[in-house]
């Protein structure tokens, strides 16, 4: 990569593997149980966040130097609710459906453990340009693990992908594909324990292929 | 050359390389090993891991047996109700267990054979001994199963059930939840079409659905949350000749199987006792509220609050729960006065989710895994309050 230095580029890529927010710092694990349930409403929770981190942390690193710190976490709550408030109108004005699928969620970014703790950990502390990296990494760590989440649930659980079907027609009389030969969807993996169910079995994956992260007792 | 012989010398050629646990496991699970101990004190008992399971499994093929001649009474009943007017005549004939062997038996094979070659990964892969805990579970599983469950999602729950419900944790010994019940709950939510309603209890009413020759097999319990009378006597739903799960629905038997169990002091007695006191105590209050007149016939709570406590005993999954999943000795509480209450909310609870609930009238293993979790926490205060207990009689000043 030509053009960021070796240190940018770890503020991008350590957030997808051996530092994602989710599986390793575990933040952000309420909207990864909440919305996952389909392929669709995990894309745009994980772009929404790519947004509102990008931009949010820009907004505070360039802020950082005049924000008291008595009341820093107020100022970061201002910004991030603007962000969520643009995106959240953006969604019921272009996409109605889906806003409704996801619901509170939307709003409850505000208080996704994820952002404030980037703002309060690197966007207080950094210059614009490497804290929007930073933003870019955590927020694309997270929402590809939401996406895995997602992809597994919507498949298993509604045998669709984005509201396809690709297993075939469930539909009794009219059977295809897989559930000619007596395959049914999984209605566990609709139910939200299946979330952290497969959020846990990533976590176990990826610590079995990177021992170093377990932790010593 | 002996098949233990041949064995053995399978199991010395794969010494320390890295399938050695699988052949240890076929070695030992047929045979004694040739090794013993050496040097320093041990102790001998006859009840080892192997024994134990064993036991347990013998406790349970009565049930077993049973419900392979209840799979084709209740088949051939539902065609031909005339046939319930003289059960004991009707009941033990080959054609009954012609279709035990060719449903019942397949899930039993299913159920050891994935099992076991999970365990056989596990083992594989962590380098140590097959453990002997699926020996039971695997016996467990198509007991509470409805007969028609397809072999696919019954294979699709054992993968789940004992990698998530013991592997994770560390194998046998480490679970928190009953591996069996674990399986049974994954099974519930995946498939409810396939394990609830009046279609699945009875061989093929799913197939005959929609046709001329539809038969239905309403369990007791699903009856009584409708409100609707039931043809069974009290020793038909005392002796099983019920529809319900495979192995689940004789009382007696079950019974049997606790006698066995708690002869060889294997199963708790106190938790199979108290968690018959907690169902009946559930079962009384349920009765009295009816007897107030504070729920009246036209609730949808009436059917199965109306239901004499006693009868809340023998119908369901209660009594197997109470026998063979309440004492499981992992899961359950370990302390004495832990049993009384671990196992008298077991039946509290059960009975309360069977009224409140009639989605889910199969209270018993929803309550059985919420106590498991509980386990560890009611054993903690029971210990808690012996020590503090014992430091005032012993007046000691600490600190």
């Amino acid at each position: 990569m030509g053009l960021l230095s070796k240190k940018d580029a770890a503020l991008i890529t350590d957030p997808l593997a051996d530092n994602n927010p989710i599986t390793i710092q575990v933040l952000g694990i309420c909207s990864a149980l909440a919305i996952t349930a389909e392929l669709k409403a995990s894309i745009v929770m994980a772009v929404s966040v790519l947004f509102v981190l990008g931009l949010g942390n820009v907004v505070i690193s360039l802020m950082r130097n005049i924000i008291p710190s008595k009341i820093r976490i107020i100022v970061q709550l201002i910004v991030v609710a603007t962000l969520v408030i643009i995106v959240d109108l953006v969604l019921k004005a272009f996409a109605y459906e889906l806003s409704k699928t996801l619901s509170v969620f939307v709003g409850l970014i505000i208080t996704n453990c994820i952002i404030m703790g980037r703002f309060e950990a690197f966007a207080l502390g950094n210059g614009p340009w490497k804290s929007f990296l930073d933003g870019v990494g955590n927020s694309v760590g997270y929402g590809v693990i939401l996406i895995i989440v997602g992809f597994f649930r919507e498949l298993l659980g509604a045998g669709t992908l984005l509201g396809y079907p690709v297993l075939g027609n469930p539909i009794p009389g009219e059977l295809s594909g897989l559930y000619a030969y007596g395959y049914e969807n999984n209605g566990f993996m609709l139910l939200s324990p299946m979330a952290l169910i497969v959020v846990g079995i990533i976590i176990w994956i990826q610590r079995s292929r990177n021992t170093a992260l377990i932790e010593e007792n | 050359m002996s098949l233990k012989q041949n064995l053995h010398n399978l199991k010395e050629k794969y010494k320390g390389t890295k399938m050695a646990p699988a052949f240890n496991a076929i070695h030992t699970f047929l045979y004694l090993p040739n090794e013993v101990t050496h040097g320093g004190t041990h102790i001998k008992a006859a009840d080892d891991l192997k024994r134990t399971m064993n036991i347990v499994i013998m406790a349970l093929v009565p049930c077993l047996l049973f419900g392979m001649f209840n799979a084709g009474y209740q088949h051939y009943a539902a065609i031909d109700g005339s046939l319930r007017a003289n059960v004991l005549a009707n009941f033990f004939t080959f054609d009954n267990f012609w279709i035990g062997i060719i449903k019942v038996l397949p899930l039993v094979i299913v159920s050891y054979g994935v099992g076991l070659i999970v365990e056989f990964i596990f083992a594989v892969i962590k380098g140590h001994e097959v453990e002997e805990g699926y020996l039971v579970t695997g016996m467990l599983v198509p007991l509470i199963v409805p007969i028609d469950t397809p072999l696919w999602m019954l294979a699709v729950a054992v993968i789940f059930g004992v990698v998530i419900g013991k592997e994770v944790f560390g194998g046998t010994g480490m679970n928190i939840l009953n591996p069996a019940l674990t399986i049974r709950a994954f099974l519930f939510f995946a498939y409810p079409t396939w394990m609830s309603g009046d279609k699945v209890w009875v061989y093929d009413a799913v197939n005959r659905t929609g046709t001329a020759d539809a038969i239905s097999g309403e369990t007791i319990l699903g009856s009584y949350a409708q409100n609707q009378e039931v043809i069974y006597s009290n020793w038909d739903k005392f002796a099983g000749f019920i529809p319900g799960s495979v192995g689940e629905t004789s009382t007696l038997l079950i019974l049997l199987g606790a006698a066995i169990l708690v002869f060889t002091k294997i199963g708790s007695w106190r938790i199979i006792l108290s968690t018959f006191l907690g169902a009946a105590a559930m079962g009384i209050i349920f009765n009295q509220i009816v007897a107030a007149d504070i729920i009246t016939e036209s609730s949808k709570f009436y059917g199965l609050m109306n239901t004499v406590w006693w009868e809340h005993l023998m119908i369901g999954g209660l009594a197997f729960g109470a026998v063979f999943m309440a004492t499981d000795p992992v899961t359950g509480s370990q302390t004495n006065k832990g049993k009384w209450i671990y196992g008298f909310l077991i039946g509290f609870i059960s009975i309360m989710i069977r009224v409140f609930n009639p989605a889910y009238p199969e209270g018993v293993f929803l309550a059985i895994l919420l106590m498991n979790v509980f386990a560890p926490t009611i054993d903690h205060y029971v210990v808690q309050g012996n020590v503090k207990k014992r430091l005032t009689r012993t007046n000691v000043k600490t600190a």
